[in-house]
């Protein structure tokens, strides 16, 4: 019966719901009245229903058509996370044009690859910003028709025969309504559940960046699935903060918010968001690991600065959650004095702690992206928030693998999504297959034809292995960068990087040693955790490299490499991944720079290239390396920094012999 | 073309209109001391007026002639076309006036809100007893004013501190708080003294950036004192230059740029 049901749905759409617009008509019909988008301006939070907001975004609708978009075109939407920017996209929808959201803090160059790979004549952007950074473009690429704004702050003086503010195009879109209407249905009926619904970039750690097509069943079923999967009720309410470019905000804040019809939270700024979390207080939250991280390590600096007796109820009742809080939230069998213990310990500490982080109302949440902490993990969990971790792709439409409630750990990534289907192949790369597959990469067969199999099975790119007790996968590390030390014995960098990301002084780590004898590393300190160190301590430091190079930083940090280096040496097949020597980069590693990715990725190969000068001095035995690096500022710009780094030995602790690693 | 009552069009196509403030013939002295001397000069409606000059220049007892705060001995002060007499600093406020101070003067214990609602004092009416009983009118007064306020806390991006107590924030932003409070006042006529004074690169970009926008977005006046030779080059429409307390240039920044008397002032002349 439920294979079925589900067939008769893939032919139709799921319920006959087969685009995001008619998604948005049946929520502003069924429940028009309730709450769609919130956004907090002007110190207050506004809050469009899901009536005013269908209406809203048909003005913008009418408005495309009046501009004279076709179908078929492309939209690009550049800006922070308001209800105007998602607007726009299903308002794209309607008129049968594919949106394509873009990376706000990337510079002109990067857009320019986009925009020019994606053709897109229409661009909206959030402020002056953008829209000085598209016209710079539009310079070398004569196809942008027309830019839309929505800000309208320091636009007055532009020219505006090819530009027009949003609002204004929806009062001219609302004025023509008469004359649009009719055209405006048909394409609204008209749109096909494998039609295009949306169109995103990925990062990529290598190459230019790809356009991942994906269809209105890609993002439907993929949102469908995973709502069931978690029970979402249209009264979530979420806090939409990340990047609009990125798969999962798409998902999150479009898909399963149309889906289920649940209330999208916009932030002030981006400096704003902790505040406007708690205010929102969300019930179903994502974040990467970072966020979950800068606020443990936000709380403890705060404990180190309160009373004793504070300080001494919260360490008395943290150990208590630690020990029964997870349990607790796994439903597994708890003793009555210790669940007495827990409930006491949540009307003092629990309780407010969850306030203050704005986890109050947390119901379900997800972490992503990168490996977390099992101790920031647990902290979490044993304070009853119920967080879990997903692996997904934008390939994917996100899931691939979620933890059920119940089977949450901090060292996998879950069981297969409903309706997918995993394989690992011979050399342990993770394929999938699943609703949610993408159609294929925008204007690029050879990419979309090695990426996917004419079955539909995608490869990730990832390494790992499905955990035979539980069934659930466990991920290595990226398949290109799993390698072998010179003796044969395996190298898989994350591994030890993460190890070393969860001490709150370390932010981030790099680690060399593919085809060589033994393992370096490159680390970049965490300019808050390490500062409030120096203040307390009375460490002076004019800036973020004279810190990096005290040398009581670096003995920390050489304490905490040590520390790593005998968990790793305790692994039989990676114990050669030990860290013989490392140095304290000068600079953070940067998205400007080329080094990370927009969502923080490593780019392993371009920071092998770029400071090759001191992977070569941590091999050949120096002590210190002089080195100048180039730097780009927000605004493009190119600067350079240049520093005398000192290179630390670690103590490394001796292994007999190599195991080899599984062929 | 400076000379027409009608005003003139900037570089980048701005209408600047007629005078709103004229400086006749200003002397000020402290006992023996000649601060001003002599000195004549007329602000137009939307114009961004700088006033440059070495140390002890007398810019800032210039800047306090105009607000009203020193009161020449000779001259005269023209405001929006009649001679102003002595006043107190509340009556210029009334006027439409406002400023910001070289060396920051926020209530340091108060939250940055608070010391920007400040700033509307000329807009409540309401007495003490009615602010006691708070119900009412002087709810609907407070509403009123803290729209107001928090546009202008939208305008200059300072969100995220709008609770945060002044005496925690770092210098750049206080600098920006104090520009909240003079324009929460909707003046007429705003007075910057040394808005960019000790800050890095990047602040001063963002301060310049918002001292524009001002201009631009409510067509406020604005009259400043800079240090940072390249900022007003960059910002003002027309500078003054002062030196020894007399006025030895007058005109745009390219005029002034190129008038040798200036330049002999900054670089110093040789005495052979």
């Amino acid at each position: 019966m439920g294979r079925r049901k589900r067939l008769a749905q893939t032919q139709s759409g799921a319920e006959g719901m087969h685009s995001l617009p008619a998604l948005l008509h049946r929520n502003a019909t069924q429940f028009g009245d309730a709450p769609a988008y919130r956004e907090k301006e002007f110190g207050i939070w506004q809050c469009w229903t899901w009536a005013e907001a269908a209406a809203e975004i048909r003005a913008i609708a009418l408005g495309f058509l009046e501009l004279g978009v076709a179908q078929g075109d492309h939209i690009a939407v550049i800006g922070r996370n308001r209800p105007a920017h998602y607007w726009s996209m299903v308002a794209a929808q309607m008129v049968g044009a594919i949106p394509v959201p873009l990376y706000q803090d990337a510079v002109a160059e990067e857009m320019a690859y986009v925009l020019e790979h994606c053709g897109a004549k229409y661009v909206v952007c959030g402020d002056q910003e953008q829209v000085d950074k598209v016209i710079e473009i539009q310079e070398n690429l004569h196809q942008v028709k027309h830019i839309l704004y929505t800000d309208k702050r320091g636009m007055r003086k532009y020219d505006h025969s090819q530009m027009n503010a949003l609002e204004d195009l929806m009062a001219e879109g609302s004025a023509g309504h008469a004359r649009f209407d009719a055209e405006l249905d048909r394409r609204i009926t008209g749109i096909g559940y494998d039609d295009t619904c949306v169109m995103l970039y990925t990062s990529g750690t290598t190459g230019k960046p790809k356009g991942v097509v994906l269809s209105n069943r890609n993002v439907i079923e993929s949102a469908k699935n995973s709502a069931d999967f978690d029970h979402l009720t249209r009264n979530e309410d979420i806090l939409s903060y990340l990047p609009m470019a990125w798969v999962g905000d798409f998902i999150f804040s479009i898909g399963q918010a149309y889906w289920c019809g649940f209330c999208v939270n916009c932030p002030e700024s981006a400096d704003t968001m902790m505040t406007d979390l708690r205010e929102i207080g969300p019930t179903y939250f994502f974040a990467p690991p970072r966020v979950f991280e800068t606020q443990l390590t936000n709380v403890m600096i705060r404990m180190e600065d309160a009373g004793k007796l504070k300080q001494r109820m919260f360490h008395h009742f943290m150990a208590h959650a630690k020990k029964v809080g997870g349990l607790l939230l796994d439903g597994k069998p708890v003793g009555f004095g210790d669940r007495m213990k827990y409930a006491l310990g949540n009307m003092l500490v629990y309780g407010p702690l969850k306030d203050t982080l704005g986890y109050g109302r947390f119901r379900v949440g997800y972490t992503a992206g990168e490996a977390i902490g099992p101790e920031i993990f647990d902290f979490y969990r044993s304070l009853g928030i119920n967080l879990k971790q997903l692996y997904g792709q934008t390939e994917a439409t996100v899931f691939i693998t979620v933890q059920p409630d119940g089977e949450v750990r901090a060292d996998t990534v879950g069981v297969p999504a409903p309706d997918v289907e995993l394989k690992i192949d011979d050399s342990g790369e993770i394929h999938y297959r699943s609703p949610g597959v993408f159609v294929e990469y925008y204007n690029n067969p050879d990419s979309t034809a090695s990426t996917k199999d004419a079955e539909g099975w995608v490869a990730t790119g990832d390494a790992g292995f499905i955990e035979e007790s539980s069934g659930h996968l466990r991920i290595i590390d990226r398949a290109k960068d799993v390698g072998k030390m010179a003796d044969g014995s395996m190298f898989a960098p994350k591994y030890v990087e993460n190890k070393l990301k969860f001490y709150p002084d370390i932010l981030e780590v790099v680690l060399f040693g593919n085809g060589k004898d033994r393992c370096v590393a490159f680390i970049n300190i965490d300019l808050t955790a390490v500062g409030n160190w120096a203040e307390r301590n009375n460490v002076a430091y004019a800036s973020y490299q004279e810190l990096t190079a005290n040398p009581r930083v670096l003995e920390t940090i050489r304490g905490h490499v040590e520390e790593v280096n005998k968990s790793v040496a305790a692994d039989e097949m990676l114990s050669g991944c030990q860290v013989h020597r490392f140095v304290v980069l000068h600079k953070e590693l940067d998205a400007d720079d080329g080094e990370m990715t927009r969502t923080r990725k490593v780019r392993r190969g371009f920071v092998e290239d770029k400071f090759s000068d001191i992977i070569d001095a941590l091999y050949d035995g120096s002590s210190s390396v002089s080195t100048t690096t180039e730097v780009t500022y927000e605004d493009g710009r190119k600067g350079s920094i240049s520093a005398t780094l000192e290179i630390v030995d670690a103590p490394v602790v001796p292994v007999a012999q190599h195991k080899v690693a599984a062929e | 073309m400076l000379d027409s009552s009608e005003g003139y069009v900037t570089e980048d196509g701005r209408k600047i209109g007629g005078v709103v403030m004229e400086m006749k013939n200003i002397t000020l002295r402290f006992g023996g001391v000649v601060a001003i001397k002599d000195i004549s000069f007329d602000i137009r409606e939307g114009e961004i007026r700088a006033i440059i000059g070495p140390n002890g220049a007398g810019k800032s007892s210039m800047l306090n002639v105009i607000s009203g705060f020193y009161v020449p001995q000779d001259g005269e002060v023209w405001f929006h076309g009649s001679k102003r007499p002595p006043m107190r600093p509340y009556e210029v406020a009334r006027q439409g006036i406002a400023r910001t101070f070289q060396n920051i003067a926020l209530f340091e214990g108060m939250s940055v809100l608070d010391n920007v609602m400040t700033g509307r004092l000329n807009y409540m009416k309401t007495n003490l007893f009615q602010q006691a009983m708070w119900k009412g009118k002087a709810e609907a007064e407070e509403v009123e004013n803290r729209e107001a306020v928090e546009k202008i806390i939208d305008f200059l991006e300072i969100q995220h501190i709008r609770k945060t107590p002044v005496s925690r924030l770092p210098y750049g932003l206080k600098k920006r708080v104090e520009l909240a409070r003079a324009l929460a006042a909707e003046p007429k006529l705003l007075l910057l003294d040394e808005p960019m004074a000790g800050m890095n690169v990047e602040e001063k970009e963002d301060m310049s950036r918002f001292i524009l926008d001002v201009n631009d977005e409510f067509g406020t006046t604005i009259a400043l004192i800079e240090h940072d030779m390249g900022v007003v080059m960059d910002l003002s429409d027309r500078v003054v230059v002062m030196d020894y307390g007399r006025k030895i240039g007058d005109g745009t920044p390219d005029e002034v740029r190129s008038n040798q008397e200036v330049i002999d002032a900054y670089l110093g002349v040789s005495h052979d």
